[in-house]
């Protein structure tokens, strides 16, 4: 996020959501945001699901899955045509603005309205409020992201934001609410292909070098595999051995059966883990994990705050992760002797400039820090791209449509989209008694209209199947979804949603598109 | 600038900004005032009475929480005839009040019951009524006891103005008035989103956490601050934790993110960690079946793997998958086990799958 969560409370005006269920999937910040519109702040939600918060929004645009390009250029279009965009950020503060205009050009409303599926009425509507608040914030989570446009769609909030000057001060920005607790932090961190902590590029030599240096090894500069990249090098043979912490990609990644092939595939997995997942199932050797109540030190939230964890019980398996992953050191021949995660933060923090500022000590007396904090008189940044952005101007990259990679047709008429429900967390809270005694299994929602020609009722099954796999669901039978529509969260192993999901990827992330593919159903 | 007035508050002259509550601005001279129904984080309702005050010029007694200062106010919190009103509110709230304190839940973090100490209420004079409700013990999180309720009508505010389900509310007039759900009906029929905000501000035993009861006095549990490792919100709260087990969680109000709001997940999840399936050895996978093996067994095999596959195909033949659930330190330690010891960039975890 561009800014902090304080800003919903403190200083919003306009809310602008876009692909993100807050109150489900970022409770607090859901939460947060009803009270907003409740004392008087807009709330505009983009979804074809009506999701909670749209009783409290003064706009619902309840677009037709995979248009969010064609909605967003829709609103830019109407802002430039209608003289609201701020003239003074796009000439100090952008580039590329002329190419922006042109691709939105075509979209005009009508179009837009035709593509979407909004009224005419509520662009107008929406492009005005949005250009016109002072202090108004784009919220957005995987609906954005989770399709094979996804990079593109985030480019074009970003597009929308600067080109009404929306970004680098209080109330306002592009706010993605990051998924997993630790998400933010895990990218920090440099567990990604192409970069090391704080995100400093493999590829720069003077980086490498002085990781080099620390490490007393020489390090490769190519930049690594993604995951559906290893997946596939471990079907052609070519990545032999994995190491898995805490994933458990088969129930998660989109369709499972090429994730399994290729785990299948590995001449030695190891996974290190809490309980026996069906990725670990697949492994050589498992390590047992200890839970975050056992375990010092430090997640990063969406807002890039860095919080401490602190141990509260003995490791059920006897150690911590921090130490388990040192012995691999230990026993391949790289000693490492860390006596406790604050000393690999401090070796972390001292080759990363933007977390230089941070430590264990820091945060035990100002309760969190947000970075960038490069030192350690530096507050910390609640909000990013104050006065100039990080690469010097905001480089508008505008983008055509791009429709999804598999729509329903005849043989497979159903559009399946997938997401998380409030009581669950991905594939962990399942192992909560208390959770799983109440929301036990999969409630697929399918409209009234499609219920009534299957023939099934709520709490009926039915057999979804696409091209790549199929699992049997119970339906609840709800106008929260579209006619056309079916809506699957991927929690329960009974239900295997991501078995039917797309094998579609953002050529850019790899992010597979989770959010739109084909099915069919049967009543079973 | 804000505006600022002058007030006495038990003889001494104090300033407020301009607007304030008299409990607000006694808080700030540092006067604690009691209080049942006021809550910072919620409206202020002036229900209990227990924050009643002496105003010079005023014969009744008001209510602090509600009471705006003046200019040239003259407040006493704790004459004798505060301390008798006190007291007799208090009286008037155990009337109708269990007094299981021996067995109760809440003893020792419960307000009413450090109100009574420190006011010398052992007893009610007045007899009458008492409410005999069923205790609601439909879910596997809340524990429901209305007979405990003082009706402070903090769990109604909570549910409305922190996380805004509006499942809570008032039923009924004098004494048979509750804070219910619509419909009067048990927390699973209603349209609760089992966030427990209501419990986290409930100050007695009406409202409390399941996984607690009979696991220990609050005395004796020792709270350790934490972050939540459900969504990417950044929650903090504390686990409660007696004997070196995990017994529960509770609100922190210094958490930046999310003072004492929680959701579902990080309120009454966090029991995944006891599930009788976690993994407890290594194990190893022998004839396709996994065999519990020693750390030193793991490791052995381990590093033998990974350094004969090294060998034979090459650095990039290894790849991690590191975790968006585990911590920094655990992140940077895959990182750099890929790079560093491994050779390879090949190093990668969820966040754009």
């Amino acid at each position: 996020m561009t800014n902090p969560i304080s800003d919903i409370d403190n200083e919003v005006e306009l809310m602008f959501l876009i692909g993100t269920n807050p109150t489900e999937a970022h409770p607090i910040i859901g939460y947060k945001m009803r009270q907003a519109a409740r004392r008087g702040a807009k709330l505009v939600v983009c979804d074809p699901r009506h999701i909670d918060l749209v009783d409290e929004a003064d706009y619902w645009l309840r677009l037709k899955p995979g248009t969010d390009i064609p909605l967003l250029n829709g609103l830019m279009h109407i802002i430039i045509k209608e003289g609201l965009e701020d003239k003074k950020f796009i000439e100090e503060r952008t580039e590329n603005y002329e190419e922006l205009k042109a691709i939105v050009e075509t979209y005009t409303p009508d179009r837009v309205s035709e593509l979407t599926g909004i009224s005419v009425d509520d662009l107008y509507a929406v492009a005005r409020l949005y250009a016109t608040t002072d202090k108004a914030m784009i919220f957005y989570t995987l609906g954005i992201t989770e399709h094979i446009c996804g990079t593109r769609n985030v480019m074009s909030c970003a597009n929308l934001a600067m080109l009404t000057g929306h970004l680098g001060r209080p109330g306002a920005g592009v706010c993605p609410q990051r998924g997993q607790n630790n998400v933010q932090g895990a990218c920090d961190m440099g567990a990604l292909p192409n970069v090391y902590a704080g995100y400093q590029a493999v590829g720069v030599d003077a980086v490498r070098e002085k990781h080099e240096k620390a490490w007393g090894v020489s390090l490769p500069s190519k930049v690594g595999l993604k995951i559906p990249e290893m997946f596939a090098a471990a079907h052609e043979g070519k990545v032999k051995a994995m190491y898995i912490l805490g994933e458990n990609p088969v129930l998660t990644d989109p369709d499972a059966n090429h994730i399994r092939g290729a785990l299948e595939k590995l001449e030695f997995l190891v996974v290190h883990e809490l309980f026996l997942s069906e990725t670990a199932a697949y492994a050589d050797v498992i390590l047992p994990a200890a839970s975050f109540a056992e375990c010092d030190g430090t997640f990063t939230n969406t807002e890039r705050r860095v919080q401490r964890v602190r141990k509260a019980i003995e490791p059920i398996p006897g150690q911590a992760n921090w130490q388990t992953i040192c012995q691999m050191f230990n026993v391949m021949g790289y000693p490492v002797s860390y006596n406790s995660p604050k000393e690999i933060w401090d070796e972390m923090a001292s080759l990363t400039p933007s977390m230089a500022g941070i430590n264990y000590e820091r945060i035990e007396k100002e309760n969190s820090l947000q970075w960038p904090c490069p030192s350690l008189d530096h507050p910390g940044t609640p909000v990013l791209h104050v006065g100039k952005f990080t690469r010097g101007l905001g480089l508008f990259q505008p983008s055509e449509h791009i429709p999804p990679g598999e729509m329903p047709d005849d043989e497979y008429p159903f559009l399946l989209s997938t997401g998380r429900i409030l009581q669950h967390y991905n594939v962990t809270t399942p192992y909560s008694k208390g959770i799983s005694s109440i929301w036990d299994k999969e409630m697929s929602e399918l409209n009234p209209v499609d219920a009534e020609k299957l023939g099934v009722v709520t709490g009926d099954q039915v057999k979804v199947t696409s091209r790549r796999g199929e699992a049997i669901t119970q339906i609840k039978v709800t106008d929260r979804v579209l006619p056309g529509v079916i809506w699957m969260s991927f929690h329960y192993t009974a239900t295997p949603t991501n078995a039917l999901t797309s094998h579609h990827l953002d050529p850019i992330t790899g992010t597979g598109e989770y959010k739109v593919c084909a099915v069919k159903l049967e009543k079973v | 600038m804000v505006d600022l007035v002058k007030l006495i508050i038990n003889g001494k002259e104090v300033e407020a900004p301009v607007g304030s509550t008299i409990l607000q601005a006694a808080e700030m001279a540092g006067v604690e005032i009691p209080r049942l129904c006021y809550d910072k984080d919620l409206s202020p309702l002036g229900a209990c009475r227990l924050c009643v005050v002496e105003v010079k010029g005023n014969r009744l007694l008001p209510a602090a929480c509600v009471t705006p200062v003046y200019q040239g106010m003259e407040v006493d919190t704790d004459s004798p005839a505060v301390v008798e009103a006190r007291k007799t509110i208090l009286e008037l709230l155990i009337a109708n009040h269990p007094l299981d304190c021996l067995t109760c839940e809440k003893a020792g973090a419960c307000k009413l019951q450090d109100y009574c100490y420190r006011y010398g209420v052992k007893e009610s004079p007045f007899a009458g009524e008492k409410h005999d409700y069923a205790i609601d013990d439909s879910n596997p999180f809340i524990v429901r006891d209305l007979n405990k309720c003082i009706l402070c009508g903090a769990c109604v505010r909570a549910c409305e103005e922190l996380t805004g389900a509006d499942n809570l509310s008032y039923l009924n007039r004098g004494f048979h008035r509750k804070a219910t759900t619509a419909g009067d009906v048990d927390y699973i029929d209603s349209d609760c989103v089992f966030c427990g905000q209501c419990v986290a501000v409930c100050p007695t035993g009406a409202l409390t956490e399941k996984s607690m009861v009979g696991q220990g006095r609050r005395w004796d549990i020792e709270r350790v601050r934490t972050t939540c490792p459900f969504c990417g919100t950044g929650c903090n709260f504390d686990l409660a934790v007696k004997d070196g087990k995990v017994i529960g969680v509770l609100s922190n109000p210094d958490a930046p993110v999310n003072q004492r709001s929680l959701c579902v997940k990080g309120r009454f999840g966090w029991d995944f960690i006891y599930n009788e399936n976690r993994l407890t050895t290594p194990l190893i996978k022998k004839n396709g079946q996994f065999e519990p093996a020693s750390w030193d067994e793991a490791f052995s095999l381990i590093a033998e793997r990974f350094k004969e596959i090294k060998e034979k195909y090459g650095p990039d033949s290894f790849a991690a998958l590191s975790s968006a659930r585990c911590t920094n330190e655990e992140n940077f330690l895959v990182s750099k086990f890929s790079r560093a010891v491994m050779g390879t960039n090949n190093v990668d975890h969820c966040a754009r799958t």
